[in-house]
């Protein structure tokens, strides 16, 4: 069975169809990514996914639970974490406090506890430290600590919104366009992070990313999506070479004006 | 400048980072407890009017400065807090019994009321909550039989372990009830504030989709958010109304809650601190003002005057200053520790509003 299985799900806005008739397997330990033009419905399937969105039809299943008979609170108990395109940190608090939220999935203490500040709530904080401390390790993330999130440059704002999402030791993360807007550099590090998610920590990653660099070299497959249908599926040089995908992001006559080009260099 | 060696995990969650912030606490505390020796009766009164005023808005301070949910109404849950305490002590419930109970109360209806409320965000959730505020008037009247309606009630006096707290007769021993009340306060919401819950809270204010995202029920801390904060300002509201010695429906009427509003926002939105300073502001803006005007020789009170000059103090600091007195002492204080090398322009990135104010 596949830790995540979309069966035939349809999303409409009005008129709209954001996503149609879609289906798509994430196994367990992959890295999965779903690529597209700009509004072909890619982050509408993370929504979906965290239950922000309801379906027309369809099934969303994880690990055998049925994702949408869930609240989108309840997503994350399961072990789904996700980021956002447009970094959705807690501006107001500091970094270690955004990445302890993130361990939110484990809190036990109740309210009376908390308001008394027992020993085990004290117990519990410092587990959650360790945890998050793990993480800040793993991203290197020590110099900003204690930094306000309103303080920093974007690219440590991308960083520490992956960190949140570690932080829940989720088993699915989902990850939306992870590389937008970072340098080179920074794009490097993502790629190794990515892997050592992956690989080290065993947890399985689907990602939107734009960035057919990055794809190529993390996913082990890719789906392409255009205006919420699936165009296609496989590994990242099959997907980049399928002739759907090209004519959806060059235009439909692309592929015989450069087939002509050829024919006239010729 | 001081540094901070964090050498084990409890360094971030104990309530003093060090020896010092310890001990300047301690000296805060040791001059609270002095005060009534070192000033007169009427001072201390007044002392204990900020006290009071401070547990109201720290009661605000978590609804608004914590979690983001502006609310005009709590005026109408100092009034619960006050009419039930003071109901429950009139059927021969013990005072010390009947003020926490009360705060429970306050608390729950708090909650009740909440829930209903929680689609409604920013300046909406304001109206909606000012019209409970005025409502709440008009229900102390109808329910004359219980709460004495317009002429009011004149509560009986605190007995504490058979010890009679009467604010004429012996008002340091109610200036150190109304200090341990505020202490107490204060320490559950700094707990609060190191415990998942206060993290949640923040996520709530900051960004509540990505704090579903992350596993925290926004309806639900929501209400909690709404319950607490309910309870400590109905705390406040019975230590007011007992203070003041007699009351009716329009001691708690809805400019008291904006009143509160205002004096978090001129305190500093987020801090507890800010809940404190706005309340020495809110409590001794009166007195500074008699006592200009007696300077400037007018012997007649200028009606109105006080409202107004309350609210250019808030639109000067909603303009220069979002983040409160508190927020000004910050800055303040890390012009000292850098001096000589601090910058004009350094907080400029930071001048940023709560979410709370900005509207959706």
């Amino acid at each position: 069975m596949s830790l995540l299985e979309i069966e035939g799900v349809t999303l409409k806005f009005g008129g709209v169809t954001a996503v149609n008739n879609l289906s798509m397997k994430v196994e367990e330990g992959e890295v999965f990514a779903l690529v597209g033009p700009n509004g072909a419905g890619k982050s509408t399937v993370f929504n979906l996914i965290s239950r922000f969105y309801t379906p027309v039809s369809g099934s969303i299943k994880f690990d055998g639970h049925d994702l949408l008979q869930m609240s989108p609170h309840e997503v994350p108990s399961l072990g789904i974490a996700r980021t956002f395109q447009n970094i959705e940190l807690f501006h107001q608090a500091t970094v270690l406090q955004n990445l302890l939220v993130g361990r939110h999935r484990h809190r036990k203490a109740g309210l009376v506890p908390q308001l008394l500040h027992l020993p085990s709530v004290r117990a519990e904080e410092r587990a959650h430290r360790e945890a998050v401390e793990e993480v800040i390790d793993f991203l290197d993330l020590q110099p900003y600590r204690d930094k306000m999130i309103a303080g920093l440059p974007y690219g440590v704002r991308k960083v520490v919104e992956l960190g949140r999402a570690l932080a829940s030791k989720p088993r699915l993360l989902l990850l939306d366009e992870p590389a937008s807007g970072l340098s080179v550099e920074e794009t490097q590090n993502m790629r190794w992070w990515i892997d050592d998610i992956r690989r080290q920590m065993g947890i399985t990653v689907l990602m939107v990313e734009h960035d057919m660099g990055l794809v190529g070299k993390v996913s082990d497959r890719v789906l392409a999506l255009a205006d919420g249908a699936k165009l296609a599926e496989g590994t990242p040089a099959e997907v980049q070479s399928h002739p759907a995908v090209i004519e959806a992001y060059l235009g439909t006559s692309a592929i015989s004006k450069t087939a002509d080009a050829k024919g006239a260099r010729t | 400048m001081r540094f901070h060696f964090k050498t084990t995990y409890d360094d971030d969650i104990r309530l003093f980072i060090d020896g010092w912030k310890l001990f300047l606490y301690g000296a805060l505390l040791v001059l609270m407890l002095a005060l009534p020796w070192m000033i007169d009766s009427f001072y201390l009164g007044e002392a204990n009017n900020v006290l009071i005023w401070a547990v109201c808005g720290l009661g605000l301070m978590l609804l608004t400065g914590q979690t983001g949910q502006a609310s005009l109404g709590h005026s109408a849950f100092m009034a619960l807090g006050c009419y039930s305490c003071v109901l429950m002590m009139q059927a021969g419930v013990p005072f010390i019994i009947a003020l926490p109970v009360a705060g429970v109360i306050t608390g729950c209806i708090g909650a009740l009321i909440a829930i209903p409320a929680l689609k409604l965000h920013g300046v909406y959730l304001a109206i909606a909550t000012l019209a409970l505020a005025i409502l709440a008037d008009d229900i102390i009247v109808l329910l004359e039989p219980w709460t004495g309606g317009v002429s009011g009630i004149v509560p009986p006096d605190i007995v504490i372990f058979g010890y009679v707290v009467n604010r004429w007769g012996n008002p340091t021993e109610w200036y150190y009830m109304t200090l341990v009340v505020t202490l107490v306060v204060t320490l559950l919401y700094r707990n609060l504030l190191r415990a998942p819950l206060g993290r949640s809270f923040a996520a709530v204010r900051d960004s509540e989709i990505s704090a579903q995202a992350m596993g925290v029920d926004v309806a639900r801390t929501k209400t909690i958010a709404f319950g607490l904060s309910c309870a400590i300002t109905g705390l406040g509201g019975a230590l007011m109304g007992l203070f003041a010695g007699a009351f009716n429906n329009e001691t708690f009427n809805f400019l008291l809650s904006i009143q509160l509003l205002m004096m978090i926002v001129v305190g500093g939105l987020g801090f507890i601190h800010g809940a404190f300073l706005g309340a020495i502001v809110i409590a001794f803006l009166p007195q500074l003002l008699s006592i200009v005007s007696d300077m400037m020789g007018s012997g007649v009170a200028i009606p109105g005057l006080e409202s107004a000059v309350f609210g250019v103090i808030l639109i000067v600091f909603i303009l220069f200053e979002p983040m409160g007195l508190y927020g000004r002492w910050l800055k303040f204080r890390v012009f000292l520790e850098l001096f000589p090398f601090a910058r004009k322009d350094m907080f400029k990135r930071q001048k940023s509003y709560l979410k709370t104010e900005r509207l959706r």
